[in-house]
Order: C-alpha cells, then sequence, then structure tokens
C-alpha cells in the first residue's frame, strides 16, 4: 500500500495560510515515520507559482484545482473536489488546520466519505492498537489527541477501520519548519469542469471583508500577557512597555479579551494561539486550564499574581506575589538598571 | 409564506465550571455530577429562529433534539421562548455515536419533518467538535452557511446571511433548503415569556407521561400541542449498522483529566531586591536581553 499523507493547504490572498505550513510540516515527519509520500491539495483561483511556497516543505505531490469559481472558498465546490480526489487517491491520513475555513470543509468531506474526524487535535503520534472485543491488531494508527468538555479531559481518538483517516489542528499547536527549500515535487492538476455543476454553486458570496493578521506573536520568544487582573485597557500599556523593552509581544487571556483590554488576535490558549516561548510572563492571570492549555510548553514562565495560591504558579519557574501594577514598573527600572 | 425551521439543540453537562467532584477517579468527568443546560451557542441559533418568526407571519420553529429521555427538558425550554413543537430523537442504540453516527439520525428526522430552514449551534460545550452542522447538511444533500451572525433577508427559496468568520465578516446568499450554525456573536435568546410557560409547562413525551402519577389524557386530547414527539430508531427508517458505536468510525482510545505539572518554583515579592535578583538572573541565562 502507498497511501499518503495529504494536506489541504488553505488559500487567502495568493498566500498559503499559517496552519497549513504548519501542518505540511507536521505531515512531512508522519509520511517519513511510515515511509509514505506527502501531498498538498491547493484550491483557489489564480494559482501559477503557488508550489514555490509549498515545495519546500518537502511536498512530493501538488493537486492544483485552479478556477474563478474557487475563490474566494465556498463550501460545495471544495467539499466536491477533495471528497473526489480522495476516493480516487484513499489517502492513509488527511489534515486541515482548524480555522474557519477547515471547519466548514473537512467534517462536510467526512460526511461524505463516511470516515471520521477528529476536531482540534494537539498532537498527532503513530501509534498500535488492539481491538478489545476482536483482538485485531492494528499497526501505526494516528492517535489524534485532543482537549474535549471545554478543556478539562484529554481523549485520544482513532479511526482503526476508516480511510482517511482526518483531522483538524489549530494554529500553532504544530511547529511549522522548512524542509529543504530547494526540495521540488510533481505538480498534478485537477480538471474542475468534469466536478462541478450549478448545484455546487447553490451559496453565493455578496461581501467579504478579512482583515490582514495585524499582530502575530505565536513568533516571539518573549510573551507578556495579561489578564482580567491587569483590571483596565490602561494598565496594559505598562505591559506593552515591558514588551517593547525586552523584544517581545504582548498576550492575553480570554477574560482580558473579553473584557476589552485587548484585541482578539493575542488571545492565549485553547481557543486562541498556542505559544511556546523561551519567556513568558503571566500578569494577573489565574491559570484556567483553557489557557495553560495554550502556553505549559513555554521554556521559562513568570506569574504575576496578588493571589499566591493561583493555579497558573504550580506551572511557573518564578512566582512573584503581588500587584501587576507595582511588579511591572520595578521589572522595567532593573532590567535597565542591569543592562547599563 | 409557509416558512418552517428545524432547530437543532442539545442538552450538554456544563462544563464551563468543571469542579473537583466531577471528576471520577479514572479521570472521566462524571456527567452526572454537571448541571445539565440548553448548549449555549443553541440559544442563539433559536433566537436566530425567533426573529424569522417575529418578521414572517407563518414561521413554525420546531425543536429538535437527539439524547436521553431528560432532554426533552430543554425542548419545554425552547418552547417557554416561543418554538411551537419539539421532537426528542432517543434510543439505547444511539448510544456511542461520534459526530458522524450522530449527524446520520438527526438528519434523517430532519428528513422526515422536511423544513426550509435547520439552524443548529456552531458547537456544544461538551464534544466541542462543532462537526455536526456541516454533517447534517451533507447528510440531506443541502447547502451548509456556517458561524451566522444575522440573518439579514429571507425569501421562501433564498436567505442573505451575515458570517463570522475568524478575522472578518462574509456576506451569502444561499437558496433553501438550508442548514445554518449560529456563531456566539450573534444575540443570545431571548427570555422565557410568562404566557408560553403557562401554555407548554404541561408538555410532555410519551416515557414522561408514562412516569406521571397524574392522568393527563384529557389534558393530552384537548391541548394536542402539549405533545412532544418521540422517536426511536423504528421511527426514523435507520440502517441501525449506520447508529451508535457501530456506525461511529472514531473510537475513544483513551481519556485523560487534565491536571496542572507542578514545578518548583522560586517566590519572590516586589521588594527591590527580589527584582534585581530576578533581572539579573534573565538576563544573565540569556533568556533576555
Ligand atoms: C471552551 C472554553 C474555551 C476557553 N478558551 C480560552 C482561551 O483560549 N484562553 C484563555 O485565556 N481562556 C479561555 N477560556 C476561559 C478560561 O476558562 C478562563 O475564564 C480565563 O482564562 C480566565 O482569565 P484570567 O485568568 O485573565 O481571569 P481570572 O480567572 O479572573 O483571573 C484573574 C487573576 O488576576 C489576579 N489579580 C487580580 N488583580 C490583580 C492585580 N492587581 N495584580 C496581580 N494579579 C491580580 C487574580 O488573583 C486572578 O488570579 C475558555 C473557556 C472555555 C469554557
Ligand atoms: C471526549 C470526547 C471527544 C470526542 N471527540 C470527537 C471527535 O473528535 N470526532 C467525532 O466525530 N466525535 C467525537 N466525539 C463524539 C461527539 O462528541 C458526539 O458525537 C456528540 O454527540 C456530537 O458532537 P459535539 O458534541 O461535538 O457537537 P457539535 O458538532 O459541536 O455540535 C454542533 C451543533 O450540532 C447540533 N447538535 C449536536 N448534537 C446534537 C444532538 N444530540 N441533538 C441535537 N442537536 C445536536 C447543535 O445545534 C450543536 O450546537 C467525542 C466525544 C467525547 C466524549
Amino acid at each position: 500500500m502507498n497511501n499518503s499523507i495529504f494536506v489541504y493547504c488553505e488559500i487567502e490572498d495568493g498566500q498559503v495560510v499559517e496552519v497549513s505550513l504548519e501542518l505540511l510540516t507536521k505531515g512531512r515527519k508522519l509520511a517519513n515515520e511510515i515511509d509514505r509520500k506527502l501531498e498538498a491539495v491547493v484550491i483557489g483561483h489564480n494559482l501559477a507559482g503557488i508550489e514555490k511556497q509549498i515545495f519546500p516543505y518537502g511536498v512530493d505531490v501538488i493537486h492544483i484545482a485552479d478556477n474563478s469559481r474557487l475563490y474566494p472558498y465556498l463550501t460545495l465546490p471544495h467539499a466536491e473536489i477533495i471528497a473526489k480526489l480522495f476516493e480516487q487517491e484513499q489517502p492513509e491520513v488527511a489534515l486541515f488546520g482548524a480555522t474557519s475555513v477547515g471547519r466548514d470543509l473537512a467534517p462536510r468531506v467526512a460526511s461524505k466519505l463516511k470516515c471520521g474526524l477528529t476536531a482540534d487535535c494537539t498532537s498527532l503520534v503513530f501509534g498500535d492498537h488492539t481491538e478489545n472485543k476482536t483482538g485485531k491488531e492494528y499497526k501505526n494508527l494516528l492517535y489524534q489527541i485532543r482537549p474535549a468538555f471545554g478543556g478539562n479531559i484529554i481523549a485520544t481518538i482513532i479511526n482503526p477501520d476508516t480511510r482517511p483517516q482526518m483531522a483538524t489542528v489549530r494554529e500553532g499547536v504544530m511547529k511549522k519548519e522548512v524542509f529543504n527549500s530547494t526540495h521540488k515535487g510533481e505538480i498534478k492538476y485537477i480538471n474542475v469542469d468534469t466536478i462541478l455543476n450549478d448545484n455546487h454553486m447553490a451559496v453565493e458570496i455578496i461581501e467579504r471583508h478579512i482583515e490582514k493578521q495585524k499582530v502575530n506573536i505565536k513568533n516571539s520568544q518573549i510573551i507578556i500577557s495579561g489578564g482580567y487582573g491587569v483590571g483596565s485597557k490602561e494598565n496594559f500599556d505598562l505591559l506593552y512597555e515591558l514588551a517593547d523593552m525586552l523584544g517581545g509581544e504582548v498576550g492575553a487571556s480570554r477574560a482580558a479579551v473579553d473584557a476589552g483590554f485587548v484585541d482578539h488576535a493575542r488571545q492565549v490558549g485553547q481557543t486562541g494561539v498556542t505559544v511556546r516561548p523561551k519567556l513568558y510572563i503571566a500578569c494577573g492571570i489565574s491559570g484556567a486550564v483553557q489557557h495553560t492549555a495554550g502556553m505549559n510548553e513555554s521554556a521559562k514562565i513568570i506569574s504575576i499574581n496578588n493571589d499566591p495560591k493561583a493555579p497558573i504558579n504550580q506551572i511557573a519557574d518564578y512566582v512573584i506575589t503581588g500587584n501587576v501594577e507595582d511588579v511591572i514598573p520595578k521589572m522595567i527600572k532593573f532590567y535597565k538598571k542591569n543592562t547599563k | 409564506m409557509s416558512f418552517k425551521i428545524v432547530v437543532l439543540a442539545k442538552q450538554v453537562p456544563d462544563t464551563r465550571n468543571v469542579g473537583k467532584d466531577a471528576m471520577k477517579a479514572d479521570g472521566t468527568v462524571n456527567r452526572a455530577a454537571l448541571p445539565a443546560i440548553f448548549n449555549p451557542e443553541d440559544l442563539h441559533a433559536l433566537e436566530q429562529a425567533l426573529r424569522i418568526k417575529d418578521r414572517i407571519d407563518d414561521a413554525e420553529i420546531i425543536i429538535l433534539t437527539m439524547g436521553p429521555p431528560r432532554a426533552a427538558e430543554i425542548i419545554r425550554e425552547a418552547m417557554y421562548r416561543g418554538a411551537d413543537s419539539g421532537f426528542l430523537i432517543t434510543d439505547r442504540k444511539f448510544a456511542g455515536s461520534d459526530t458522524l453516527a450522530t449527524s446520520y439520525a438527526i438528519s434523517l428526522a430532519v428528513k422526515k419533518l422536511q423544513p426550509h430552514l435547520v439552524i443548529a449551534g456552531r458547537q456544544a460545550i461538551d464534544g466541542d467538535t462543532a462537526q455536526v452542522g456541516p454533517q447534517v447538511a451533507e447528510k440531506l444533500n443541502i447547502p451548509q452557511v456556517t458561524y451566522c451572525e444575522e440573518v439579514l433577508e429571507i425569501k421562501e427559496d433564498e436567505l442573505i446571511v451575515k458570517r463570522r468568520l475568524e478575522r472578518g465578516v462574509e456576506v451569502v446568499k444561499a437558496k433553501t433548503p438550508l442548514l445554518i450554525t449560529v456563531h456566539s456573536s450573534a444575540p443570545t435568546c431571548r427570555p422565557r415569556h410568562a404566557k408560553l410557560i403557562m401554555k407548554f409547562k404541561h408538555a410532555r413525551t410519551v416515557s414522561e407521561l408514562v412516569e406521571e402519577t397524574k392522568d393527563y389524557t384529557e389534558m393530552m386530547t384537548n391541548k394536542p400541542y402539549l405533545r412532544i414527539e418521540e422517536w426511536s430508531v423504528a421511527d426514523l427508517d435507520a440502517n441501525v449498522e449506520s447508529l451508535g458505536l457501530s456506525g461511529s468510525p472514531t473510537k475513544v482510545k483513551k481519556i485523560e483529566n487534565v491536571v496542572l505539572i507542578h514545578k518548583d518554583s522560586i517566590n519572590l515579592t516586589v521588594n527591590d531586591k527580589d527584582m534585581d535578583y530576578l533581572m539579573k538572573e534573565l538576563i544573565d541565562s540569556h533568556v533576555i536581553g
């Protein structure tokens, strides 16, 4: 059998989005482990040259569907093309970004193919499995590990008998890494006109406003995150000041985002971005599992909290018990003193 | 214009505040210890249906839920807020369903009801997958519009809807029959209405009537709207193999409780000495600077 690992590459404004590149990186590793090919699917319009963004991630085959009806993304035509492609190519694994697009598309495709789909995986590894009842043994099944129940449990999900094994993954969970900048593979074009008909165009986009991603804290090595305990938008200025000085970015908990102190793009956690910087300073953040899920792999963690029993302190390397508004000015002061 | 809407609603354990007593020794959440609630985004879905009913004289709202017998509670809850009737699909054969098997069962029930529009929540707070909406649409072979925030225009054969995306908004026109899923940025549901509570407080499923000590026969005959229909596998014309565990390609291999790993931390206070020490440490170890 030579069933490949497939990654759906989402396109926004002529660019392959970050999470797709992260999944290609993961896909390459998975493919190597079980000695399969890595294949990418790109669906959109005016895609000439798109392979230059994709091949460096070690992709062996790119399937391109290029047609004016295919951008911006619409569910039905994309789902139809992918389902047809998968029926033909019989992938072993198929990965989608857990984005507005991926979470709309992947379930539709899985339903068409009657195969299993695991949402929002935080880890994907191969492992073996023995079915309890039948004693049947499976080699190299994809363990799809995901939080559920509002982040309170972590479940390992498998799809023993259906293919592809489909999963979605949020941005920032997997690491993006170029495999080989001169790597080249094969390009295959999909004949769109033989697949689509008018029924696939039942939804029409009338208006569309997508903002460019303004901040991307994910790639920052130093993150100063503020929570509800920061108290106000004005107090967040202290965090920006410290971040500027250290060359870092400002992150936030959901409570701080909900309170309107900062923009959602900065939210760290299960429903925000996942980060693993060298240094994470949590200011006035209690440490709910949904927050720590997005930052507990940081190399060093400092917690600033006026409650010595705040749960976040358990995973911190340094615990500073005090008020954010008192601690940060001192950090700034003594940073300056020690770097002079 | 007559317009039939089916709202999909799930009864879920309130996972937003899981206390210690809700975890069993084996690491699983003890569902029984969590209060059962109307899935939050499904209330947003119901509100969208009610807003359509506000605008169209002849609109009808049917609540459809799949779950154990007690899930009839959320059907009554929806009636108190303006839903006209409810269907509960319940059967032991549904146990162990993943999203594919769940969607298959729900789609069979929707087929019997023949609505113009199906409205689901975006995501349930227990399974957390957001897969059921799109999969029901696929099983019904109808288009889907996910993450709706507002229905801007309604005609019998077409809707114009505003969607909330991660980094923007989109306005789309879609043909009916259609399934939409509603995002939490849409308005939440209006409160219960005192008159509707009076009207529907005795609404019951057949299974609930069996448990009642009071005789409901006369009331049910005079007020047929009090009947909450209950459908089992036999009523759905289902392929039994596609339901429950056997119809679920995903299997849960393992479930772990989330626990914070305890680190040995260095404790500091806000005095100058501690702060000076901390910043020196960070600089010397090249974490910063
Ligand atoms: C399905 C789901 C998904 C979620 N996704 C996320 C997510 O992605 N990211 C996320 O962050 N949350 C998420 N949450 C929310 C999460 O459960 C918490 O509610 C949230 O993280 C709490 O934010 P907080 O720590 O800032 O606020 P709080 O819990 O209110 O904590 C504030 C902290 O500040 C301290 N404090 C108060 N005043 C001061 C002061 N002056 N100086 C110092 N300390 C002070 C307090 O002691 C307290 O520890 C999610 C929840 C659910 C149910
Ligand atoms: C720990 C754990 C992890 C799981 N992970 C997966 C997984 O990765 N993949 C998978 O396929 N299954 C998974 N399941 C199974 C899944 O949770 C169930 O199939 C569940 O019945 C439906 O999925 P959901 O809760 O995610 O609903 P969602 O898809 O999030 O629900 C979306 C909307 O669909 C409607 N809806 C959903 N269920 C019902 C219902 N019963 N009645 C009426 N309307 C409904 C509601 O409008 C709801 O807002 C998991 C279960 C557990 C316990």
